[in-house]
């Protein structure tokens, strides 16, 4: 029992950046013993870095080395545009021939990403939120990094916000963000049936947000988006989507009979699990998108 | 498609990334890489990748650059502002 | 073999790539760097864009109703370009967040007087 609780105490203290190394006398003579090593004299890199002229001189000469390497390579690869190159094989003709029956999609890309290479795309959301939890990590204001400049500064923006006139940038965020929410919310829902989808549509929905953030500041914002919605929704749409993959890959894959009905091509309610799937997608990237903007201005969602 | 406009696009291309890398204003890269985008997306559109081209342009010619904006104002670079 | 007049999306790729890299070897400024890295990203695209397409044919979206492989251009490359294009915009603004804690730290973009000021920091 003593060794596991002095186990969970090592385990607390590394997460908290406090583990003392047990053998740290040993540890640091070691590192202030070992020599550096002088190898080639006066062709160390250290010169090579300090040489100013030598280190262009080497980079210019190793990029046009390298360009013209690939140059003649791209010389001896097989034509553009020739249907019968090898990239073109046996995997895109099955993707277009039976695309249609087996996912119900109209955009072949679509179908592809969200049902055949599913995976691939939820492993690409997670390096989203992942991307956003460390700007979070590296950028956000609390009480330990903030001082009375920048609350005094914080308190200014928010002044001029409410206060200033800016005709030009209000009216138009006021006109423009819905047309273009709008827009984005339009590339969603029909990412299966034409070109779009869940990044592209997340992607028009976030600069949306950004408008018109940009344009009443983001305390009108918080009325609506704090950290709490954000992490809310991403958390929840990464796990619809995990839920919705793992129903499809148990049951779709085994083929036991509990396949989702693929509905007519064409109509908006079709394709299974694409639609749902590219929703979940377009929340997280839009989300994201405003996330980094805003702890980018100000440090907090 | 006619290849002459892909040509001339792809050079104009060219010479967008040689711009970028020999300016000495930032605020001029970041618009030039803009621009490099913007021609990108219009690249997608010749290679038939519509997909591509709506997040190309969403995206590059988007938020990429309102990033790459906060940043240079955050470190004291652009005048006019608080921080300039 | 003598494609270098018919491959030419490829050859702008590797030029690209070429001045991207070039880029992140050369500038000091670390802003410029981070362009630099975008601008490899691009031409990696565009190869594998211009590796998918097919002379005269369409878009891979379902028109009049033609369900025919030699009808359309390869799906395959467009799937992995589109989550690679997103990944990148994640990347950059990583990046971009941890130049502004460096600026906040050393008061400087230069690269060459960060490692100056963190050597002689380390010296003391």
């Amino acid at each position: 029992m003593g060794e596991k609780k002095s186990f969970w105490k090592h385990l607390k203290a590394w997460v908290d950046g406090e583990e003392v190394i047990l053998d740290a006398d040993k540890y640091i003579v070691s590192r202030s013993v070992k020599e550096k090593k002088n190898w080639g004299g006066r062709y160390s890199m250290e010169n090579i870095k300090g040489n100013k002229k030598l280190y262009g001189f080497l980079s210019v000469a190793i990029s046009v080395l390298f360009i013209g390497i690939m140059l003649s390579v791209v010389n001896d690869l097989p034509e553009f545009g020739n249907p019968s190159n090898p990239a073109n094989n046996e995997v895109m003709e099955r993707y277009l021939e039976s695309g249609i029956e087996e996912t119900g999609a109209i955009n072949f890309v679509a179908g592809m990403i969200l049902d055949y290479r599913a995976f691939d795309t939820f492993g690409e959301s997670n390096v989203l939120f992942l991307a956003v939890m460390c700007v979070v990590l590296l950028l956000k204001k609390d009480k330990n990094n903030y001082s009375e400049k920048e609350e005094a500064e914080n308190w200014e923006d928010d002044y001029f916000d409410e206060n200033e006139k800016r005709p030009i940038l209000k009216v138009g965020g006021k006109l423009l963000a819905p047309l273009i929410i709008l827009y984005g919310i339009y590339v969603i829902l029909n990412g299966h049936l034409s070109p779009g989808g869940g990044f592209s549509g997340g992607t028009i929905i976030g600069a949306g947000l950004i408008l018109y953030a940009s344009a009443y500041g983001q305390k009108k914002m918080q009325t609506f988006f704090t950290f709490r919605t954000f992490t809310l929704i991403c958390v929840a749409c990464l796990l619809t989507y995990c839920a919705c993959k793992s129903y499809s890959f148990f049951t779709g894959a085994n083929h036991v009979g509990y396949e989702i009905p693929k509905g007519i091509p064409g109509n908006i309610l079709s394709s299974g699990f694409i639609l749902p799937l590219n929703i979940c997608v377009g929340l997280i990237v839009a989300c994201t998108m405003y996330g980094f903007y805003a702890l980018f201005t100000k440090g907090d969602i | 498609m006619s290849a002459g406009i892909q040509i001339i696009l792809l050079v104009f291309l060219v010479a967008c990334a040689l711009a970028v890398s020999l300016t000495k204003n930032l605020f001029i890269a970041v618009i030039v890489f803009m621009g490099y985008s913007s021609i990108m997306a219009v690249i997608w559109l010749l290679l038939e990748s519509p997909d591509l081209a709506i997040t190309e342009a969403a995206v590059g010619a988007g938020v990429d650059s309102v990033l790459f904006f906060l940043t240079l104002k955050k470190v004291h670079y652009l005048k006019g502002t608080r921080e300039g | 073999m003598n494609h270098l007049g018919t491959n030419f999306y490829e050859a702008v790729s590797v030029i690209l790539f070429g001045i991207g890299f070039m880029n992140l070897l050369l500038q000091n400024n670390l802003i410029k760097k981070f362009i630099g890295l975008n601008i490899m990203d691009t031409a990696v695209y565009l190869f594998l864009a211009a590796k998918g397409y097919i002379w005269g044919r369409v878009a891979p979206i379902l028109t009049d109703g033609i369900v025919d492989a030699s009808y359309y251009v390869n799906p395959i490359p467009a799937g992995l370009v589109l989550t690679g294009i997103v990944v990148s915009v994640s990347v950059t603004a990583f990046s971009l967040a941890l130049v502004q804690r460096l600026y906040m730290h050393y008061g400087t973009l230069n690269m060459d007087e960060i490692m100056k000021i963190s050597r002689e920091e380390e010296g003391e």
